[in-house]
């Protein structure tokens, strides 16, 4: 074999070239990655408006945060536990549990009729965290179990669903169903918490830990971060949006209706990843989650415009979208590595 | 007066002692190399020092003061910071955030001040020599420049007492040097260093004191200039200093006797993939030792792994006994007889929390089942003839491979390959980061496969082993071939002279 004389293209200046390519590539997936569901967002309701008139009016702008008002919570809390690399799948029950918590402590008024869900649910992020933290034990198993049970609390609470607690507080009543500047409380409410939200996962140390802890366990730990009280507190959060979501819910029907949110915790963990968020941990935003929360409603609300589509088409089409991110993150994912 | 002292500290866990009445005193200002075999005890010791482990028995005292460490956070509080041989930081964070983790600088408000990080790190960092945009995600940086960031975290505290585990095992020559310029800041500035290294160049030009561990117990402590270096290694491995004079340092005989005219049993031509790799071409016949020689960033491994399948490729060819592997993949490679030990054990290799016996047989599963079902017997069979032909240390067949030492690692993932009966064995490092005597025993069972009439192609960044391992080497540099060196050629000298000479052609002469 003879020696082959080094290619003259290779040199120094093609290497550098080499670097800030990469570097570029890097920005641009860091940026797609970081910015892709709310630009898609945008796509999408500026098509919406298009063909929908009635799409437009601020009265249906308004219908669509309302109603996505409890998922985004649910998925706020979702969106710290996901980071972390772990999943919260007792949600669901835990935001049906805290509706009919909250219309039950309506009777004493308005504070206790937000406490009491808070409580309630955030005791059972409590022992979701330290089963999860403090025993090595899956989350999904964990908060598998907190499904189940949080389902079977509520059920005992209404006699199998039979009783039905009206809310008896009318301050709590008039902040389910009034609004402020044509916008329901419920919506301030969630936007007040979700700007603590994002201050919390990109400005605090607390922040910080949950990106860590996702990323690298052991790495963390060896860093000196606070591994399991880190986990600990990303399942009370979560458990207590969880509950605030029901409570929200319980004053907006006016009632602690105990037959929603099978599956919720599925359509939070959609958002979340639509989002932008890894499913693996270590990465994802906030601003993120609203984009995938508000995807889904505005899917919801196109079909309802359309009229006689069956409901079933807006699940379809919000599989397709997580289908759709998840492969371009995968994809996003390992043109990063590779250069 | 002792910055940071362990006085007979003993660790046991089920089954090892792994500390045995051990010693240990660092003073302000000195670079204290701690060395000793795979499985001796640094690791236990280094653990037992910053907090991970609880000793059993014994007292740590920590300027003068007893002291105990519940958790890698209060000895890192007290001034006690480490650096891993692994990188251990987080790859999906930025640089900066990476860099101020758990200690980020605050507002007024109690808020992470973003700004302030963002500059300071792009200002700490620049002295380590790394001058990218510090918002960069970490993991999109090279090895060396993630080991420089962990660096400048472990020192950046207010540290007292810096403990270095392997560090130089992902830098090139030029971030050594920076490396040795930040200990000879910290020992200035009467910082104690723990600095454990199986290199003994770097050993005797940065460390003035040594303590030699053996199976748990501390062999040699003292000045180390005065410590001739073979009577080191002697201590180190408890053989006799004759002995290692005799052997040489590395478990190489020497040239391998090979048919000059023999059919290769490996080409390689034309070898490109989108600006990593240009145009590599070479070949390697049965019996013969290839060493990929060049610096860090060459293309070694990169060149290692397209051959293996696991790299993607734009153009070229790879042959197995002159028949062409059409579009490579891992299993084709596989299946052609192409075995790939990959540089990193840990993340490409062993499979930690599975038993020595499931890791050797991972890769036979396919050969030895008929209609999809296993026969335990023949796997038995086939575990047992690999652990005893490459003497694995392990309790037996069921113990986890995680709680091996790397060399018993190392050793397990070799015996993988081997037992799918490669015709050609790919080695990317095949002894970074073990003892001293497993690496002379990787080193003669290389020796021993090449003489049974395999193919190995051998990456090493160990000059010697390079050198004293292949019968021609293939010097690469920007992921191109710039030279051979073939039979008396084969010397440090001449491998480093074509490095050399190389990085001089990259001055720009026109044409």
């Amino acid at each position: 074999m003879t020696p082959i004389v080094s290619d003259p293209e290779a040199p120094a200046a093609a290497v550098a070239a080499d670097v800030r390519r990469a570097e570029r590539t890097d920005r641009v997936v860091g940026l797609v990655q970081r910015q892709g569901a709310p630009a898609v967002l945008i796509a999408v309701v500026l098509v919406a408006a298009a063909s929908f008139p009635n799409f437009r009016s601020f009265d249906n702008a308004a219908t669509v945060l309302v109603a996505a008002a409890p998922l985004a919570l649910i998925a706020l809390g979702m969106t710290f536990v996901i980071i972390t690399g772990g999943i919260d799948l007792s949600v669901g029950s835990l935001y049906v549990l805290g509706g009919v918590v909250s219309a039950y402590a309506s009777q004493w008024g308005l504070l206790p009729a937000f406490l009491a869900p808070l409580i309630v649910c955030g005791l059972v992020g409590v022992l979701n965290g330290i089963l999860i933290a403090y025993t090595g034990m899956a989350p999904f198993i964990v908060t598998l179990a907190a499904l189940l049970g949080a389902r079977g609390l509520m059920r005992a609470i209404s006699d199998e669903g039979s009783t039905t607690y009206l809310v008896r507080s009318d301050a709590f009543r008039r902040f389910g169903t009034g609004s402020f500047l044509g916008i329901g409380y419920p919506v301030w409410l969630v936007v007040a918490v979700f700007a603590v939200g994002m201050i919390l996962l990109a400005r605090t140390r607390f922040g910080h830990a949950v990106h860590a802890v996702g990323g690298s366990e052991d790495a963390a730990a060896l860093m000196g971060i606070a591994v399991r009280r880190t986990k600990v507190r990303v399942y009370v959060l979560s458990g207590l949006l969880a509950g605030l979501a029901g409570a929200i819910n319980a004053a907006k029907l006016g009632s602690g209706v105990t037959v929603l949110g099978i599956g919720l915790e599925l359509d939070a963990i959609a958002a979340v990843v639509i989002g932008g968020t890894l499913l693996t941990g270590g990465a994802g935003t906030i601003t993120g989650t609203i984009a995938g929360v508000l995807l889904l409603g505005v899917i919801q609300n196109m079909i309802n415009q359309v009229g006689n589509v069956p409901s079933s088409y807006q699940q379809l089409i919000s599989g397709a979208f997580l289908a759709v991110v998840v492969v371009a993150q995968t994809y996003l994912a390992r043109l990063r590595r590779v250069t | 007066m002792a910055l940071l002292e362990v006085l007979d500290v003993s660790k046991e866990f089920p089954g090892v002692r792994a500390l045995d009445g051990v010693s240990f005193t660092l003073r302000p200002g000195e670079v204290h190399a701690l060395v000793g075999e795979n499985g001796a005890g640094k690791s236990t010791l280094i653990k037992v020092l910053t907090g991970v482990h609880q000793p059993d028995g014994g007292e740590l005292r920590y300027r003068d003061e007893p002291a105990r460490f519940a958790t890698p956070m209060d000895a890192q509080r007290a001034g006690i910071s480490t650096i891993y041989q692994e990188v251990n930081l987080i790859p999906l964070m930025s640089v900066a955030h990476n860099l101020f983790l758990g200690r980020e600088p605050r507002t007024r408000l109690g808020l992470l001040d973003e700004a302030r990080m963002h500059r300071e790190a792009g200002e700490i960092l620049r002295r380590y020599g790394v001058t990218t945009d510090v918002r960069r995600q970490l993991g999109t940086l090279a090895l060396g420049a993630q080991q420089m960031v962990a660096l400048a975290r472990a020192v950046m505290i207010d540290a007292k007492v810096v403990i270095m585990d392997e560090p130089t095992s992902s830098l090139e020559p030029r971030e050594v040097e920076t490396l040795f310029g930040v200990i000879r800041d910290l020992h200035a500035q009467g910082i104690g260093i723990v600095y454990v290294s199986h290199r003994l160049d770097e050993l005797y030009r940065i460390c003035d004191t040594v303590t030699i561990l053996r199976d748990g117990r501390v062999v040699h402590t003292g000045e180390l200039a005065a410590l001739e270096r073979i009577r080191l290694v002697s201590l180190m491995l408890g053989r006799d200093m004759s002995a290692v004079r005799r052997e040489g340092f590395t478990g190489f005989a020497g040239e391998h006797a090979t048919a000059a005219d023999a059919a290769p049993v490996l080409e390689v031509t034309g070898l490109s993939s989108r600006r990593r790799l240009h145009d590599i071409s070479f070949a390697v016949r049965p019996g013969e030792v290839v060493g990929l020689g060049g610096l860090l960033g060459a293309g070694r491994s990169e060149t290692i792994k397209a051959i293996g399948g696991a790299y993607p490729v734009d153009s070229g060819r790879v042959a197995v006994g002159g028949r062409e592997l059409k579009r490579p993949t891992t299993v084709r490679a596989v299946r052609a007889g192409i075995a790939t030990q990959p540089e990193d054990r840990k993340a490409e290799g062993i499979v930690a929390g599975l038993s020595v016996r499931e890791n050797i047989a991972l890769a036979v599963l396919p050969r030895l089942s008929r209609f999809g079902l296993v026969s335990d017997r023949r796997i038995d069979e086939i575990v047992r003839t690999y652990m005893d032909r490459l003497q694995i240390k392990a309790s037996g067949p069921d113990q986890r491979v995680g709680d091996l030492s790397g060399g018993n690692q190392q050793k397990v993932l070799l015996a993988r390959l081997l037992a799918t009966r490669p015709r050609i064995l790919l080695l990317d490092e095949p002894t970074r980061g073990i003892d001293v005597g497993a690496k002379a025993e990787v080193q003669s069972l290389v020796d021993e496969l090449a003489g049974e009439g395999l193919g190995v192609v051998l990456v090493s960044s160990d000059a010697e082993e390079l050198i004293e391992g292949a019968d021609r080497v293939v010097v690469l540099r920007d992921g191109a071939v710039v030279g051979e060196l073939r039979g008396d050629d084969v010397t440090t000298e001449a491998l480093l002279q074509t490095i050399a000479a190389a990085a001089e052609g990259e001055t720009p002469d026109d044409h």
